[in-house]
């Protein structure tokens, strides 16, 4: 790690999808005008596949090198050296973030690909595939930076991407709405993540190694060890690395959708759905399971916030799968599994497994973006219906939608040997032999629910009796071949792509988490991960236990929504209807979350408008009109008291002078006549003073 | 000294003197009468200066003084002259009366 092969290669990674976005943001318009929207489906797309096979080749030169040295750094510039923090844009490629540049290049690009069919018939073509293009940079500038600021650069650019992304079709009130809602939920999500950076970075400082450079803090991190909280005069006994890390945590939750900032998912929902299967399921949510898996070396330092993610993780994937059960919408169904499934990754990286959680990240980019991909192939066929309850019966119609859906179907419920299946059991093993029995409890539980509802969906989307209306049952269709061709291959990647590491009680084949073991080898890391040990025989009985869930999930949904000798109206009934209620509307999270922040804040800036336009503004014209008063006396003073004395010296002087100007006759004896008397006048004064 | 003549004969021809230029000036109409009339108030107190100075210590002052009066007489008979010629250019006469015009 101390010396990373250099290389020039990663920056066209990125590059190329930035040039896709220029072209598309500066000459889109123009360019759709008049060599209509292929030329825009080629610039979009063709650089993100470009892309991808520049990441491949950069993979096989990855392989080619020994295992230990498999670290590429692509040194571009100085970005700034200030105070003595010296950072780089430059981008570190080594196997995690190899996989996450051909996840999100790859599954990306194919749902670049499926755009050109879903979005062909919209104005704003262009503008779609420039911000996914912008996107892609943006997520890769996430996963590639060398250090913790440039990864802020992409974590904040996706949150932009997609808040216009969401937001896409504005002219509806409710969309931009979501957008903005994703924005702001994200915003406090990055708030804390900034401060955890800030305080990383001072805890560094005092240690003697100022540096944001992730590879560099790896090296410095265990420097911390002990260093407890210390910020100009505020101490406190907790550890430092604890502090950052929840607080990176906490970012992690908005960006990844976690318990309690996941509200903006659902909602993210109102975006075009290769949006919510780009950015919602395959790519940017990830960026918080990123981040854990990233920084594992910090992270393994404070067993504290470990059991804090581990717990929410946990917590969140039951609960987000409870919420699953009861959605009607098709892509809501979608956007709880997501949520769900993040939280699976998310108890993964809490309890250590952070190559499981990485794993699982991957096959769910797989069958996340290929279940969107498809219920999106189903809106498009049912001409914008999302209601699951107004479909049925579709699997005659679109038979290549149905099979790469119930494959990716497969895959997310964990049946043997779906992709799903290698990495979730997984997960859910090494949650129990890590110790964490609750998480795994609730994990467990989870697999059953995600059974349920996924089938419920599939049952209800695609088997029995059409439901719609007789104008919709005539517009069904299969779906235009770059969208169906981007199915099949997500469907298969949804198969196999969890060979690639298979549980130990079955085979010893991983070349997955030795692809990625060097990411791991920091010491702490290690020995968590080597604490979760146990034998293949006790992993065998905890996998058939999940594998039981599994089938219970399935068995149930089976019942009442393919074989119907259930009504699920029994359910819910029960308890008067009122968990079906709660389930329902989400536990009503979104309207506690609306009374408790949304309401107070607003009822706050409402208060504050009143201040504003009452007090503030009344202050400012009273002061107006005090103003106008006094120049109004000061008026009346100059033209009556200033002017007045200035036309009284003026008046009496010329009065004065009109009566003085008779004693000048212009008789010269008259003047004589003066100067005597005078002069006789002054010797009579003095015979009389002297006198 | 001179043979009972005292200073106040010359004071009483210096009066006698003074109260003829007075009465000049005040009655003439004539504009060259007055300057005669200002002429001999000029020289009763010339009479005078010389007179004080003779009596008062034989000193000097005083006769430089009149040399002084003597000399602004020659002036003032200059510009009054100059005066009257311009009033007679303008008047076609000397009576100061009619420079009456020049009354406020």
């Amino acid at each position: 790690m101390d010396h990373p092969v250099s290389v020039s290669f990663v920056r066209l990674i990125i590059l190329l999808p930035l040039i896709g976005a220029a072209i598309n943001f500066l000459a889109g318009k123009w360019l759709q005008k008049n060599f209509g929207k292929m030329a825009i489906s080629i610039v979009g797309c063709g650089v993100v596949i470009l892309a991808f096979i520049i990441a491949v080749s950069g993979f096989f030169k990855m392989i080619a090198l020994a295992p230990e040295n498999r670290f590429m750094l692509d040194d571009l510039w100085t970005w700034f050296d200030v105070g003595g923090l010296n950072l780089h844009i430059a981008f570190w490629l080594d196997p995690l973030s190899m996989l996450m540049t051909l996840i999100v290049t790859g599954v990306g690009g194919l749902i670049h690909i499926y755009s050109i069919g879903y979005m062909h018939d919209d104005d704003g073509f262009w503008r779609f595939f420039g911000w996914l293009n912008l996107f892609t940079v943006m997520m890769l500038v996430l996963v590639l930076g060398d250090n913790m600021w440039l990864m802020f650069v992409g974590w904040e650019g996706v949150g932009l991407c997609s808040f216009a992304l969401i937001g896409f079709w504005y002219k509806v009130l409710a969309n931009s709405t979501a957008g903005n809602k994703a924005f702001i939920v994200n915003r406090v999500g990055d708030w804390a993540f900034v401060i955890a950076l800030y305080s990383l970075y001072a805890a560094l400082e005092t240690v003697g190694h100022p540096t944001l450079v992730t590879r560099e803090v790896a090296k410095y991190a265990p420097l911390l060890q002990g260093t407890t909280i210390n910020f100009a005069g505020y101490h406190s006994a907790h550890q430092l690395v604890g502090f950052v890390t929840l607080l990176m945590f906490v970012g992690a939750t908005a960006k990844s959708a976690q318990i309690p900032l996941y509200v903006w998912l659902p909602d993210a929902m109102a975006g075009p759905t290769p949006v919510s299967a780009l950015i919602h399921a395959a790519t940017m949510v990830t960026a918080g399971i990123y981040m854990v898996a990233r920084l594992n070396f910090l992270f393994s330092m404070s067993p504290f916030t470990m059991a804090v993610i581990a717990t929410v993780g946990g917590l969140t994937a039951l609960f987000a799968a409870t919420i699953g059960i009861a959605q009607n919408d098709i892509k809501k169904v979608l956007a709880y599994s997501t949520i769900s499934q993040l939280g699976y990754m998310f108890a993964a990286v809490g309890v250590g497994a952070y190559a499981a959680g990485v794993f699982h990240l991957m096959t769910h980019a797989f069958f996340k973006a290929c279940l969107f991909l498809g219920s999106g192939s189903v809106i498009h066929a049912m001409g914008g219906e999302q209601d699951m309850r107004k479909m049925g019966g579709l699997r005659h119609k679109m038979p290549i939608t149905f099979i790469t859906f119930l494959a990716a179907t497969l895959a997310i419920a964990g049946v043997p040997p779906f992709a799903g299946f290698m990495s979730k059991d997984e997960i859910i093993w090494q949650a129990f032999a890590h110790g964490h029995t609750v998480v795994w409890a609730m994990l467990l539980m989870g697999a059953g629910i995600t059974v349920f509802y996924m089938f419920r969906q599939v049952y209800m989307t695609f088997f029995g009796e059409f439901r719609g209306t007789h104008e919709q049952e005539h517009h069904l269709h299969e779906s235009p071949p770059s969208m169906a061709y981007v199915l099949i291959v997500l469907g298969a990647l949804s198969v196999v792509g969890g060979l690639v590491k298979i549980p130990e009680f079955i085979a010893t084949f991983k070349p997955f988490e030795e692809f990625l073991e060097p990411v791991f080898s920091s010491p702490v890391t290690r020995q968590i991960t080597e604490a979760g040990i146990h034998s293949h025989a006790t992993e065998a009985a905890f996998g058939f236990i999940t594998f039981t869930m599994v089938v219970i999930g399935w068995f149930i949904a089976d019942m009442m929504y393919r074989q119907r000798r259930i009504d699920p109206a029994r359910f819910s009934e029960m308890f008067g209807g009122v968990v079906y209620e709660w389930v329902l509307n989400k536990y009503y999270v979104d309207e506690l979350y609306d009374r408790a922040v949304v309401q107070p804040y607003l009822l706050a800036c409402r208060a504050l408008a009143w201040f504003d336009s009452n007090i503030i503004d009344g202050v400012v014209n009273l002061s107006a009109r005090i103003t106008v008063v006094v120049s109004m006396i000061s008026g009346l003073i100059d033209t009556y008291i200033v002017d007045g004395l200035v036309n009284f010296a003026s008046n009496f002087t010329l009065d004065v002078g009109g009566r003085l100007r008779r004693l000048q006759t212009g008789s010269i004896n008259g003047y004589l006549y003066g100067i005597l008397a005078a002069v006789m006048l002054i010797l009579l004064v003095r015979a009389v003073v002297r006198a | 000294m001179g043979g009972g003549i005292t200073l106040d004969h010359f004071l009483v021809l210096s009066l006698i003197i003074f109260g003829l230029g007075l009465f000049t000036v005040l009655t003439r109409r004539n504009a060259i009468g007055i300057l005669m009339g200002i002429e001999l108030i000029l020289n009763s107190a010339n009479i005078n200066y010389l007179a004080f100075a003779f009596y008062g210590g034989g000193k000097y002052d005083g006769q430089i003084f009149a040399i002084f009066v003597i000399m602004l007489a020659a002036a003032e008979a200059v510009i009054g002259l100059a005066v009257v010629l311009a009033i007679y250019q303008n008047f076609k006469t000397i009576d100061v009366d009619a420079t009456e015009t020049l009354s406020g």
